[in-house]
């Protein structure tokens, strides 16, 4: 597994550059070395005067029926890492290989067989639905334009049988989104990512904006679909603990970059990385035993602008960590295997474990 | 005597679809310096509640209903007049709010905003108005304070205006602060920052905290005691690690089983089933019934009070199941403690 590692950095190295719970399986997603880079125009003209590095270098994969978590704050990158593998974004860089196929070679056929293969839910389901069509209609309009189901009974059946699979009634396909809570919405976005049959699903923050109680009900339902249809997912979204429940893997995202990925255990256990360490004192937690005593990690100050980011190490301003020194501010840190199956882009590990 | 004393607080608001009793009768107590969390999901009535206590709740369509009583240090705030209302609200209670975006100004400075609050209240001079405000800006911790004060609020991150927001309602010294979802609108890293200073702040200023937030997890990081709501009422009440470790009705034990806790991937999430009924149309009896596992017959004829817990008035719960006579009648050997 050392060989068609393209991110530059690892490669270099001959690391495996898998941080990995599940090496067995076949890789259904393989995101190489992807890059979005969006203008931001100024002046008078309005000509691009600078990039926002959104997306910089992000590498990883995918195997069939895992879950990879994506974390980190707001602007790290992480939703346009979602959209940019399913080519809502055009890349600036990187390849996305589905199967084993580059997608930048696809026709319009193969991409729409790729559409279908792969599916996204938003965070907020009443703004991805469209408030003037029912929801039947909806599903059914979907089956049409892939040629899923041939008469008009057989779509009503299958829109039948999705309602049903995501928890809601038959009868409900009759009535509009506005009609609906919240949570029944997000099942009505699942449904509808559903109905292509997809093998890979990109979740983008999919339970941030439900209550607690449905949020609870709708991670029952993904991680249920999940191991009915061999589902894979990428899991987007900020609470740590729902994204340690949900995922195998996880990766933490920095200033559009990844700065660490182990398996979901094994990063909250013992994360290397020092933003890592400090996401994860951060988050409130529950037990009041151990809340107030626990060692806390404050970061002080803001993320920097991924307009103009630092030279060196992109978590150099804020990093807590006591070793820190120039070397953290000439070279960028690669992303690299500290432990086995456990990558992380810091210089100063082997300090911050004593001695590796 | 408590600082805040809120008793049978009723705020209906009059809709197309009838009369939503968003707060309905609900009766809580804050002591000097003291934090009390309220804790509940979307629709509960914890935002309206604390908009009461300020009587900023826009009338119409809103209306504290008669026989409500809001005393703070021994005032009745719903009959003090405007003057009197508005020296209060600042000087004695302050409050911020989720979006610190949209509380402050987006045309003036931050400076001139803060500036403004130190002259209204305080009487003092432009000049000395800046420098009281540079020195607040100092205090909650934004760097170059002397350079910000003259910033836009667009110009700073949405961290440092909650911190910005929590200079100005310091500024006056209230004895009261209210924070409505204070850090819901921030990352988790700057959360952690903003929850640090407010508990600061309180304890430097020993001013008292009425949290507002639908996190348990930041409840169980500020709070001392809690009240939980359900359907524009409180559903139970205790100190933090009471509710946290051993919460009795069963909507705070399904609050609780809804969160993945780190470290918990195995445990199957145990959700409450349903979404929350309407403001306009709560149901008879018990507001919580129709999503409560352990409801019965009792449940569906009339709402029990707030019962006491371990004989003590200062912990409570709503719920049939805590009267011992009652609980009986269910015939089943089940207790809120131990869920089926």
């Amino acid at each position: 597994m050392t060989s068609g590692e393209p991110n530059v950095t690892s490669a270099s190295d001959g690391k495996t550059a898998e941080g990995n719970g599940a090496l067995d399986g076949e890789v259904l997603l393989d995101v190489q070395d992807l890059k979005k880079y969006f203008p931001v125009h100024g002046g008078v003209l309005g000509r691009s005067v600078a990039q926002v590095r959104a997306v910089d270098g992000v590498s990883f994969r995918l195997r069939r029926g895992e879950t990879l978590g994506l974390v980190g704050e707001s602007g790290c990158g992480k939703s346009t890492t979602g959209r940019t593998i399913l080519r809502l974004i055009e890349p600036t860089g990187g390849r996305v290989l589905f199967e084993g196929q580059d997608l930048e070679g696809f026709d319009r056929a193969q991409f729409i067989a790729f559409r279908r293969s792969a599916q996204i839910v938003f965070q907020d389901p009443y703004g991805s639905l469209n408030p003037r069509m029912t929801v039947g209609s909806m599903l059914a309009e979907i089956l049409k334009v892939h040629g899923l189901a041939e008469t008009r009974v057989d779509r009503l059946a299958r829109v039948r049988e999705l309602l049903e699979m995501v928890g809601l009634h038959a009868e409900h396909a009759g009535r509009y989104p506005h009609e609906f809570s919240g949570g029944q919405r997000q099942r009505i976005g699942i449904a509808r990512a559903l109905a292509v049959e997809p093998k890979f699903i990109v979740l983008d923050e999919p339970v941030s904006a439900l209550d607690v109680s449905v949020q609870a009900q709708v991670i029952n339902l993904l991680r249920d679909l999940q191991n009915e249809l061999g589902l894979t997912y990428l899991f987007i979204a900020h609470d740590l603990a729902v994204v340690e429940y949900m995922s195998d893997r996880v990766a933490v995202m920095y200033l559009g970059k990844i700065v660490e990925m182990a398996a979901a255990q094994e990063l909250y256990r013992n994360p290397l990385h020092p933003y890592t360490s400090a996401l994860l004192s951060a988050a409130p937690r529950r037990d009041p035993k151990t809340a107030p005593n626990r060692q806390r990690i404050r970061l002080s100050g803001d993320v920097p602008s991924p307009i103009r980011p630092p030279a060196g190490c992109p978590f150099y301003a804020r990093c807590p960590h006591p070793g820190k020194d120039e070397e953290c501010q000439r070279a960028l840190p690669v992303l690299e295997e500290k432990e086995p199956g456990h990558l992380a882009a810091c210089c100063k590990h082997s300090m911050a474990v004593g001695g590796a | 005597m408590p600082l805040l004393e809120v008793t049978d607080l009723r705020t209906y608001f009059t809709t197309d679809a009838g009369v939503a009793r968003a707060v309905d009768g609900v009766s809580l107590q804050v002591g000097v310096g003291e934090t009390l969390g309220i804790v509940g999901e979307s629709g509960c009535g914890k935002t309206v509640t604390a908009l009461s206590v300020l009587r900023l709740i826009p009338s119409p369509p809103g209306e504290i209903m008669a026989g409500s009583s809001i005393r703070f240090n021994d005032e009745e705030l719903l009959e003090v007049e405007p003057a009197r209302l508005r020296e209060i609200r600042g000087n004695e209670i302050s409050m911020i709010f989720q979006e610190p975006m949209t509380s402050l100004n987006p045309v003036f400075t931050v400076g001139y905003q803060i500036q403004e609050v130190l002259r209204l209240h305080r009487g003092l001079s432009k000049r000395e108005a800046r420098a009281a405000g540079v020195a607040l800006l100092a205090e909650v911790g934004i760097p170059e304070p002397d350079q910000r004060f003259d910033a836009y609020p667009h110009q700073m991150s949405g961290g440092m205006l909650q911190r910005v927001m929590i200079a100005i309602a310091l500024s006056c010294e209230p004895r009261l602060l209210i924070a409505d979802e204070p850090t819901t609108a921030l990352d988790v890293t700057i959360q952690a920052q903003i929850l640090d200073l407010l508990v600061e702040m309180q304890r430097k200023h020993g001013m008292a905290l009425l949290l507002i937030t639908h996190d348990l997890g930041v409840i169980a990081e500020v709070c001392d005691r809690v009240v939980v709501m359900y359907g524009g009422q409180i559903v139970e009440t205790g100190t933090t690690e009471e509710i946290l470790t051993r919460p009795q009705h069963p909507y705070t034990q399904g609050l609780l089983a809804s969160l993945p806790g780190i470290g918990d991937r195995d445990v199957r999430l145990n959700p409450i089933p349903g979404t929350v009924p309407s403001a306009v149309d709560w149901p008879d009896g018990c507001r919580f019934r129709d999503r409560c596992s352990f409801a019965w017959e009792r449940c569906a004829e009339s709402a029990p009070d707030l019962l006491p817990v371990d004989g003590r008035s200062s912990r409570s719960a709503r719920c049939w199941l805590l009267d011992p006579d009652e609980a009986a009648g269910r015939g089943a050997h089940v207790t809120p403690g131990e869920p089926t």
